[in-house]
């Protein structure tokens, strides 16, 4: 059987309103995962903001078997990459904004750059709290790219970690493929047959990828398929949004360097700037 | 090829249209009357062999009435056939860029526009063609000046007639006000025979016929001034003329070829999309090769002599109500034209503009009727304002000008409304359409998010189009803050789309909005028939007499309006017609018998009737053949171009004199139609009788019934269901 991916978790905190919901969460999936808990204060230490935090500790009603806490200064992003390195973790926990007056999410800029350039996984997290609400539905993606299969089974371990009872595999095809345009009945006749074609290649891909995944990790996971044309990227984030789900599976940005990466937003911008719920970057291993 | 005599026929009755008109908007635009004849005939064989849409008929059009009317004065500066043949280059160049608009698929150009702009874009182009031709209908060719000023002159054109009233003065302004009372009582008169000829064309043979009555019978000269009788040349295909390139550098010039352009594209979009609404096989246009049709046919047009070729509405629909069916009949429609006009110059030559003047008119009446304004009125003050705000700044700086204006005016609008410039700058240019087909119920689901105005209906409408009109589509307004009243209407169209082909066009996620003020476009637009009439207090003595009724039967009765039209539109008698709305429904117990007014039109602008009758709609225990039942003669000629012959039945001659009756399967109604139930048909009262599945239809005149006749309606029915039991 493979093993999960998440060994070590790490969390930058700050000491913010929203630190207790935080650190719960923090904890929570730490001990759900079995995994090291590292906390990281970006900034002086105190003996007052230590014990603040101690409290905070001890509060919490789960706690898991390991845990160290890192008080470092310097600037946010680079230090929070470097521990990262240095302890070799493999997740890392950051907490999403709220537009004001709305119930919309989106990241501030550091934790944008931590997406974009972390060494590991990201968990983007857009409202913690102190109550548990379980994860019950994972949309996870699963379009062709060489990542994709690497990022389904990391999301069948946390998924079995966290208890979920249903996974949906969306494959977002992109438009362009259909190639036929529905000016008539005749072209929207094509295009419909050209849609299903599509749909089959897509499932029989799937398919292929479940295969390889062991049944222990999918028995009691209602696991779905959905395949959506459209903007790939936004499209499952859209998606997510409206079937409600708890948690959105994406890949890493695939390192597309130089001239056209800037100019074209990768697939995780759309997700980055309005945060349709939680949303889990897998970054695989051997990939960066 | 069993099609083709059908669309012979119904290319001729367009045809009949296509001549006065052809000849008025070429007057109109100050072009030789030729002009409008040969852009016709070039359009009707050019898109009738490379246009994507099946019913559609091109020709000269209204909106450009008043583009080639300020280019044929403007290049020409003050010697209108020169400023003709400059304004010939210009649209040969238009017909180029129309050309290259299809190439590059911009058919989705009508989209960006707000519904209420273009609406009061039309009223001006209305007001515009009125103004002026009024004048002339009142046989006055001297008016000019702005829309406005010509208006105003009206009083002193009336004033003129009256202070000199000699026989030449009168009998013109005479003929143009019975002309134009011809055309606006022509829907009223619901006779047959009347109708077998098109309004216009009755304006025409009242016109020639005068001539003639002249000539010949009081044999005295046509008492009819030189300027206001249409001039043909000599020579008709000998000396067309060529455009002139000269100006093609200048400022105007450009100004022009491209207001031609974008008018062209406007109306040729808008009219496509209503044709295809009319369509009883509901296929769907392709409008980029038509676009493409229409920029070839403009250029050659232009070459030859005439002016831009656009899809026109009034006489498309005058072809879907005749039985054409396929492109052959805007070929055929084209052909007849050649015909008359090499036949008959010198009975065109007798047409007195006042006649052609009055249809002009009561094309710019249609065009700005009030009744537009009060509907927008209706759907949202903001609307309102929108259709008048694009109607001044049209009638007073031009066409595009005016566009531009009303694209500004809504915007500033969406943003006040919303109180927020950021939801539309942030969300633009993002995508915010999602579609996806359910996995378990195979129902296409659309989510909408942020905002959805006729900024970016464009990508919703992309993925609108790819769903199967048979299937089940959800659109869901849920994520949605602002939707606005050009989306909701273009949403209509697509409910109405797949109502016809018996799929499901949902949209949900609205209700949200409803108890929100910040949507008004919203709550008004999702059930804008509440506020047509103030219902329950003001109930009419019909209605009074309904509710009694109703009472009488135990019955319910719902006087309000409602747009859903159930499943009628599966009846062959709905199938070029568009249902407006129903009311006044009284339904019994069992829900089994339901009775009501239906509201419902047929044809499309001039050529529109809108028609309110009262239906009986029963619900049998078992299915029926499909079958129509009607009165002789009438139908006949209506249904048998749609593959119905009429069944006839041997040892019941009377019936079979004197009842349509026809049907798919023609064997099984034989064998349905009993004895008893042809007697009982013999010894009856005629209706309108349909039948689909288990459902049948019964209709009475074609006007509401009054209580009396609803009374024997629904004996009429009872007495049917209980032979049909037996």
């Amino acid at each position: 059987m493979s093993e999960s991916p998440f060994h070590k978790i790490l969390i930058g905190f700050a000491f913010s309103p929203n630190l207790k919901a935080n650190v719960f969460e923090a904890m929570r999936l730490a001990s759900f995962l079995d995994a090291h808990l590292y906390f990281l204060h970006v900034g002086s230490k105190s003996v007052a903001k230590e014990k603040t935090f101690t409290d905070i500790l001890e509060d919490s009603p789960v706690k898991p078997e390991k845990l160290s806490a890192i008080w470092e200064k310097g600037e946010p992003v680079e230090t929070i990459r470097e521990q990262c390195q240095k302890n070799n973790i493999d997740l890392l926990l950051l907490g999403a904004m709220q537009r004001e007056n709305m119930l919309k999410f989106y990241m501030g800029s550091i934790a944008r750059k931590l997406t974009r350039n972390a060494p590991c996984s990201v968990l983007l997290l857009i409202k913690p709290s102190v109550i548990r609400k379980p994860t019950q539905h994972m949309v996870v993606n699963a379009f062709e790219s060489p990542q994709t299969e690497s990022t389904i089974l990391s999301a069948f371990h946390f998924g079995k970690a966290l208890n979920v009872n249903k996974i949906t595999l969306v494959e977002e095809i992109n438009r362009s493929e259909v190639a036929v345009e529905a000016d008539d009945d005749r072209g929207l006749r094509k295009v419909t047959l050209r849609k299903e074609k599509l749909k089959r290649r897509e499932l029989s891909r799937v398919k292929e990828i479940l295969s390889h995944i062991p049944d222990s990790l999918i028995e009691g996971i209602k696991v779905h398929s959905q395949n959506i044309f459209g903007t790939r990227g936004y499209s499952i984030g859209h998606y997510a949004k409206v079937v409600r789900a708890d948690l959105l599976i994406m890949n890493a940005a695939e390192n597309r360097k130089g001239f056209f990466g800037r100019i074209f937003p990768q697939d995780l911008e759309h997700i980055l700037s309005e945060l349709p719920t939680d949303v889990l970057v897998i970054k695989s291993k051997g990939n960066g | 090829m069993g099609a083709l005599p059908a669309n012979i026929f119904a290319g001729f009755v367009v045809s009949l249209v296509a001549l006065p008109l052809g000849l008025g908007l070429a007057i109109a635009s100050e072009a030789p009357p030729i002009a409008g004849i040969i852009s016709a005939v070039v359009g009707g064989v050019v898109v009738a062999l490379l246009g994507g849409s099946q019913l559609t008929i091109a020709g000269p059009g209204n909106g450009l009435v008043i583009v080639l009317l300020s280019s044929i004065t403007l290049l020409g500066e003050g010697n209108l056939y020169q400023g003709y043949l400059f304004t010939l280059a210009a649209v040969a160049l238009s017909g180029m860029l129309i050309f290259l608009f299809g190439v590059f698929r911009f058919g989705a150009l009508s989209e960006f526009f707000p519904a209420s702009a273009l609406q009061g874009m039309l009223a001006a182009i209305g007001i515009g063609i009125l103004s002026k031709q009024i004048h002339v209908m009142l046989g006055i060719t001297t008016a000019a000046g702005s829309p406005i000023s010509l208006l105003a002159q009206v009083p002193e054109s009336v004033l003129f007639i009256i202070q000199n009233a000699s026989l030449e003065v009168l009998v013109a302004a005479s003929m143009g006000v019975g002309c134009l009372l011809i055309l606006t009582l022509y829907s009223r008169i619901r006779n047959p025979v009347f109708h077998l000829v098109p309004a216009p064309m009755w304006v025409v043979f009242l016109a020639i016929g005068l001539s003639y009555y002249y000539e010949y019978i009081m044999a005295v000269p046509y008492p009819m001034g030189e300027d206001l009788l249409i001039k043909l040349p000599e020579n008709l295909l000998g000396n067309l003329p060529f455009p002139d390139f000269g100006k093609v550098k200048t400022l105007e010039f450009v100004g022009v070829v491209f207001s031609l352009t974008l008018i062209s594209c406007i109306e040729s979009l808008l009219s496509i999309k209503a044709v295809d609404k009319l369509d009883p096989l509901k296929r769907r246009s392709n409008v980029n090769k038509d676009l493409r049709a229409l920029g070839i046919a403009t250029t050659i047009s232009g070459f030859v002599g005439g002016l831009n070729v656009v899809t026109v509405i009034a006489r498309s629909s005058v072809n879907v109500n005749n039985g054409g069916s396929n492109r052959s009949a805007n070929l055929f429609h084209a052909l007849f034209l050649l015909v008359f006009i090499l036949l008959f110059q010198d009975q065109i030559q007798r047409i007195a503009l006042p006649a052609l003047a009055a249809i002009l008119v009561y094309t710019g009446y249609r065009l700005a009727a009030p009744e537009n304004l009060i509907m927008l009125f209706k759907i949202g003050k903001e609307q309102a304002a929108i259709f008048l705000v694009t109607l001044g700044m049209t009638l007073a700086y031009g066409l595009i000008t005016g566009i531009a204006f009303g694209v500004f005016a809504t915007f500033i609008i969406h943003i006040l409304i919303n109180k927020s410039l950021f939801l539309f700058t942030r969300n633009w240019l993002k995508p915010n359409v999602l579609m996806f087909k359910e996995e378990d119920s195979g129902n296409y689901f659309v989510s909408v998010k942020n905002f959805c105005s006729f900024l970016n209906f464009y990508k919703l409408k992309a993925l609108l189009d790819e769903i199967p009109e048979h299937e089940h589509a959800i659109v869901d307004f849920s994520l949605c803050e602002f939707v606005d009243h050009t989306v909701m209407e273009g949403l209509n169209g697509y409910r109405r789309g797949f109502a016809s082909k018996s799929g499901v066009f949902e949209i949900i996620g609205l209700d949200v909005h409803f108890s929100d003020t910040q949507h008004p476009f919203a709550i008004r637009k999702v059930m804008p028939m509440k506020d047509f009439l103030n219902l329950g207090s003001h109930l009419t003595k019909r209605q009074k007499s309904l509710e009694a009724l109703s009472k009488k039967l135990k019955w319910s009765y719902r006087p309000e309006l409602s747009s859903d039209p159930q499943s009628l539109e599966k009846f062959e008698y709905f199938k070029s017609k568009q249902i407006n709305y129903q009311y006044n429904v009284l339904v019994d117990a069992t829900e089994r018998f339901s009775l009501f007014d239906l509201s419902y039109s047929e044809g499309a602008f001039i050529a529109k009737e809108d028609l309110k009758s009262s239906f009986l709609m029963i619900k049998l225990d078992e299915q029926v053949p499909q079958f129509i039942l009607d009165k002789e003669h009438l139908l006949a000629s209506l249904y048998e171009p749609l593959g119905y012959k009429d069944i006839d039945f041997i040892d019941a001659p009377d019936f079979s004199r004197r009842f349509f009756l026809s049907g798919k399967n023609r064997s099984e109604i034989r064998k349905w139609f009993s004895p008893e139930l042809i007697f009982f048909f013999e010894s009856h009262s005629y209706f309108h009788i349909e039948t689909n599945k288990n459902i049948l239809l019964i209709k009475g005149k074609n006007r509401l019934s009054s209580i009396d006749e609803i009374k024997k309606m629904l004996a009429f029915g009872t007495e049917l269901t209980h032979i049909l039991k037996k």
